[in-house]
C-alpha cells in the first residue's frame, strides 16, 4: 500500500515538474489545496480588518483611524469575507479535495474548467487587491452595494464589483462542475442513498451556486452600466426604482447565504458520526433537508427588506417562508444530537470543533427567528444585533465548521498529525473569545446600537470595550490552532489512512491519496455510515 | 482516467451552464416586468417608435441560422462533411446580418438622440427612459450573446476543417450548437417584448 506515490509526487496530466505541476494541473486535489493557500491568505486578511474595526470601536471617539478609513475597512472585511472566504471556503478546498474520493471517482467531470475556476478565483482576488490602490479607494458602501451610494460614490466601486462578478462566475462553475460529477462519474454501484452527506450537502449548494449567482451576476453588471452610462434604472428622477437593485441583490444573497453553509453542515454531518462511533441519525432526513434547505432558502430573500417599503402581504409572506427554513435546520440540529444519544464518544479537536458549530449555529438560528420575525425585525433592523446574528451563522457556524474540517481531513490532505493539545486550547480559547465578542453585540443591538456607525454615545462603550476584548481572545484563539496546524509539518508525524476510523471512502486510501485518488477499486458500502467493522480495524492498528 | 467520452455528462455541463444564462437575462426580465407594470403607457410609446421590420428581419435570420445550425449537426453524425462547412458558414454570417442590422437600428436611434443619459430621454417622459434603457441593456447584452455565440461557432467551423471534429466526436459542435439555440430563444422573447408591445 506505501509503494504508490502520493498526488505530491506524480503530477496530473503527466510530465509536469515543478511549479508548473502546480499551475497547470488537472487534479483535483492539487487544486483543492492551492485554493486551501488563497482562502487562508485572503481569511487572515480581513480578521486582521476586522479586529482593527473592533478595536477602533472599543472606545468613543477617533481611536485609530478615522471615519473614511473605517467605512472602506468594514466594506473590504465584508466583501473579502463573503466573496473569498464563506462563500468558497468549504466547496472549493474541502469540496474539491473530497468530492471525488467521496464519490469513488478519479476526479471532478470538468478537470481544466475546474483550474479554469481556480485562475478566476484568483483574478477576482487580484481585482479586489488592484481597486484598493488605484483610483479613489476601495468603496465604503459596505458589501451590499446599495444604490443609490453605488452609484453616486466616486470610489472604485465599479472595480470591486467587476471583482465579485469573477468571483460569482469561478463559484457558479464549480457548481455546475460538481454537479455533473456527483451525476456521471460516481461509482456504478453506489445508489443515491448511500452517498456520503457531506457530498449531498455539496450537491444541494451546487445547485444553489447554479441558480442564484447569475443573477448577482446581472446585478452587478448594472451597477457597472448605470456608473458608466447613467441609465437610470434606479433611479427614481428617471422613472427608476431604488427597491428593485435591493429585490435582485438579495435574490443572489440570501440564497448565497446557504452557499455558505450548507457545505458547513455537511462536514458536520462527517464528522459527528464517526466519532460517536454510530450510524447518522436520519440520513435520509439529511438529506431532504439540505435540499429543502437549497429550495425554500431561495424563496425568503426580501426578509432583508422589510424596513424598505413593502407591502404587508410581502412581509408577511416573506415572514412566513423564513420560518419554515427554521425547520429543516433543526431537522439536521436534532439528528446530530439524536447521533451522539447512547454513541460511544472519542473526544478530539474536530469533534470539539463540530459541538462547538452545534451550539453557535443554533444561537444564530434562534437569533434569525428574531429578525425574521416582521414585528421584532423593526426594532431590531440595521444594528448591532445583525451583525451579531449573521456572525454566529457564518463564522460560529461556516468558520467553524471550516476550522471543524480543516481539522478533521488535514491527516489525509497532508499525511501528518497534528498535537491534539494545542488545537484544544486554540478551540476553546476561540469559542470563549467569540461569546465575549459576539454576546455584547447582541445586547447592543437590543439597546439600539445601529450597525456601520463609525462612533456611539457614551452609554454603548461598555459594551463595545467587551466585544473589542472578545476579538483579541479569539483571534488569539485561531492564530494557537493555524500555528498549531503548521508545526505539524515540522514535526512530521504521519498520519495512517484511518486516524479517525471513518468510514467514507476517503478513508481507505493512502494519507495523501494517490494521484488517481484509488489504488484498487473501491468497496462501495451497503450504508456510508456502518460501523461494524471500524472496531475490529482499530484494534488491529493497535489503538 | 476515463478511457472514452462522456457525451451526456459534457451536455449535461452545457444545459446546466444554459441554465445560468436563462436567469442572467431573467434578472433584467424581472426588472422589465416590474416597470411595465409601473409604466404601461410609455412602454407602449416606446414599442411603435422601434422599427418592426428589421426586429421581424432578424427574428427571421436568427430562426433561419438556428436551423442551418442543427443541420450542421446532423450533417456532420450523417458524415457529409462539406454540408457541415457551408451551413456552419451560413450561420455565422446569419450572425453577422443581425449584428449589422442591430448596428443600424441602434444608429438611428443615436442619431435621434435616444440613447442613455440623452438629453431626450432625460428630459422626457421617465417611463420612456427606462424603456430605452431596458432597449439598449437587453439587447446590448444580447448582442454581445451573439459575438460569443459566432466565436464559438467559428471554433467549431476551424475544428470541423482541421478534421478534429468528426462524425464520431462532435460535442463541441453540438454543445456551441446549444449555446447558439439559446441566444436565438432569448431572442425570441426580446422581440415581442419590446417590439410587439401592446
Amino acid at each position: 500500500m506505501t509503494s504508490t506515490p502520493s498526488f505530491y509526487h506524480q503530477s496530473a496530466p503527466p510530465g509536469l515538474t515543478g511549479i508548473k505541476a502546480w499551475l497547470l494541473t488537472h487534479d483535483h486535489k492539487r487544486l483543492g489545496l492551492m485554493y486551501l493557500g488563497a482562502v487562508l491568505f485572503w481569511f487572515t486578511i480581513a480578521m486582521v480588518l476586522g479586529l482593527l474595526l473592533r478595536t477602533e470601536l472599543m472606545s468613543q471617539g477617533r481611536t485609530i483611524m478615522g471615519p473614511g478609513l473605517y467605512n472602506s475597512f468594514f466594506t473590504l472585511h465584508g466583501v473579502i469575507m463573503v466573496f473569498l472566504f464563506a462563500i468558497p471556503a468549504i466547496p472549493a478546498i474541502f469540496g474539491n479535495f473530497f468530492l471525488p474520493i467521496q464519490l469513488g471517482t478519479d476526479d471532478v467531470f470538468f478537470p481544466r474548467l475546474n483550474l479554469f475556476s481556480w485562475y478566476l478565483f484568483m483574478i477576482g482576488g487580484l481585482l479586489a487587491i488592484v481597486s484598493l490602490f488605484v483610483g479613489d479607494g476601495f468603496p465604503d458602501t459596505g458589501w451590499t452595494f446599495y444604490v443609490p451610494f453605488s452609484i453616486q460614490n466616486s470610489k472604485n466601486v465599479g472595480l470591486t464589483v467587476t471583482a465579485a462578478f469573477i468571483l460569482g462566475m469561478s463559484s457558479m462553475l464549480t457548481g455546475l462542475n460538481f454537479v455533473t460529477t456527483f451525476h456521471r462519474m460516481r461509482d456504478k454501484r453506489m445508489g443515491l442513498m448511500q452517498i456520503p452527506l457531506f457530498t449531498w450537502s455539496l450537491y444541494s449548494t451546487a445547485w444553489v451556486q447554479i441558480l442564484a449567482t447569475p443573477v448577482i451576476g446581472i446585478t452587478f453588471i448594472l451597477v457597472v452600466l448605470e456608473r458608466l452610462l447613467s441609465i437610470g434604472l434606479f433611479d427614481p428622477d428617471k422613472g427608476g426604482d431604488p427597491l428593485l437593485y435591493q429585490h435582485l441583490f438579495w435574490m443572489y444573497s440570501h440564497p448565497a447565504v446557504y452557499i455558505m453553509i450548507l457545505p458547513g453542515m455537511g462536514v458536520i454531518s462527517e464528522i459527528i458520526p464517526v466519532f460517536s462511533r454510530k450510524s447518522i441519525f436520519g440520513y435520509k432526513a439529511i438529506v431532504w433537508s439540505s435540499m429543502a434547505i437549497a429550495i425554500a432558502g431561495s424563496l425568503v430573500w426580501a426578509h432583508h427588506m422589510y424596513t424598505s417599503g413593502m407591502s404587508d402581504v410581502s412581509v408577511f409572506v416573506f415572514s412566513l417562508l423564513t420560518f419554515l427554513v427554521a425547520v429543516p435546520s433543526a431537522v439536521k440540529v436534532f439528528s446530530w444530537i439524536a447521533t451522539m444519544y447512547k454513541g460511544s464518544i472519542e473526544m478530539t479537536p474536530p469533534f470539539l470543533l463540530a459541538l462547538m458549530f452545534i451550539y453557535l449555529f443554533s444561537v444564530g438560528g434562534l437569533t434569525g427567528l428574531v429578525l425574521g420575525a416582521a414585528g421584532t425585525d423593526i426594532h431590531v433592523h440595521d444594528t448591532h444585533f445583525v451583525v451579531a446574528h449573521f456572525h454566529f451563522v457564518m463564522f460560529g457556524g461556516t468558520g467553524f465548521a471550516f476550522f471543524a474540517a480543516l481539522h478533521y481531513w488535514w491527516p489525509k490532505m497532508f499525511g501528518v498529525m497534528y498535537t491534539f493539545r494545542a488545537a484544544y486550547w486554540g478551540a476553546v480559547l476561540a469559542a470563549i473569545g467569540f461569546m465575549f465578542h459576539y454576546v455584547p453585540m447582541l445586547i447592543l443591538g437590543l439597546q439600539g446600537m445601529p450597525r456601520r456607525y463609525y462612533d456611539y454615545l457614551p452609554q454603548y462603550e461598555t459594551g463595545n470595550f467587551l466585544a473589542g476584548f472578545g476579538a483579541y481572545i479569539m483571534v488569539f484563539g485561531i492564530i494557537i490552532m493555524f500555528v498549531n496546524l503548521l508545526m505539524s509539518f515540522r514535526k512530521g508525524v504521519p498520519a495512517p489512512a484511518d486516524p479517525w476510523g471513518g468510514t467514507t471512502l476517503e478513508w481507505k486510501v493512502p494519507s495523501p491519496p494517490p494521484v488517481h485518488n484509488f489504488i484498487d477499486k473501491p468497496q462501495i458500502m451497503d450504508f456510508p455510515y456502518d460501523f461494524k467493522g471500524v472496531g475490529e480495524q482499530s484494534q488491529k492498528n493497535g489503538r | 482516467m476515463r478511457s472514452e467520452i462522456d457525451r451526456v455528462g459534457l451536455k449535461i455541463g452545457m444545459w446546466l451552464f444554459l441554465y445560468s444564462e436563462i436567469i442572467l437575462f431573467g434578472g433584467l426580465f424581472v426588472l422589465y416586468a416590474a416597470y411595465f407594470h409601473k409604466h404601461p403607457a410609455s412602454f407602449a410609446v416606446g414599442g411603435k417608435e422601434l422599427n418592426r421590420v428589421i426586429g421581424a428581419l432578424n427574428t427571421v435570420v436568427l430562426l433561419l441560422s438556428s436551423f442551418t445550425v442543427a443541420a450542421s449537426i446532423t450533417a456532420i453524425q450523417k458524415g457529409s462533411r462539406k454540408l457541415t462547412i457551408g451551413f456552419l458558414i451560413f450561420s455565422i454570417f446569419c450572425g453577422f446580418i443581425f449584428l449589422v442590422n442591430k448596428y443600424f437600428e441602434w444608429g438611428a436611434k443615436i442619431h435621434h438622440g435616444i440613447y442613455p443619459n440623452s438629453e431626450t430621454l432625460v428630459n422626457g417622459e421617465p417611463g420612456l427612459n427606462i424603456f430605452f434603457g431596458l432597449y439598449y441593456v437587453i439587447t446590448g447584452l444580447h448582442g454581445l450573446h451573439i459575438i460569443i455565440g459566432m466565436v464559438l461557432l467559428s471554433i467549431s467551423l476551424a475544428l470541423v476543417l482541421a478534421g478534429k471534429i468528426d462524425g464520431s466526436r462532435f460535442s463541441m459542435l453540438d454543445n456551441s450548437g446549444l449555446y447558439w439555440h439559446l441566444v436565438d430563444l432569448i431572442w425570441i422573447f426580446v422581440f415581442p417584448l419590446f417590439y410587439l408591445v401592446l
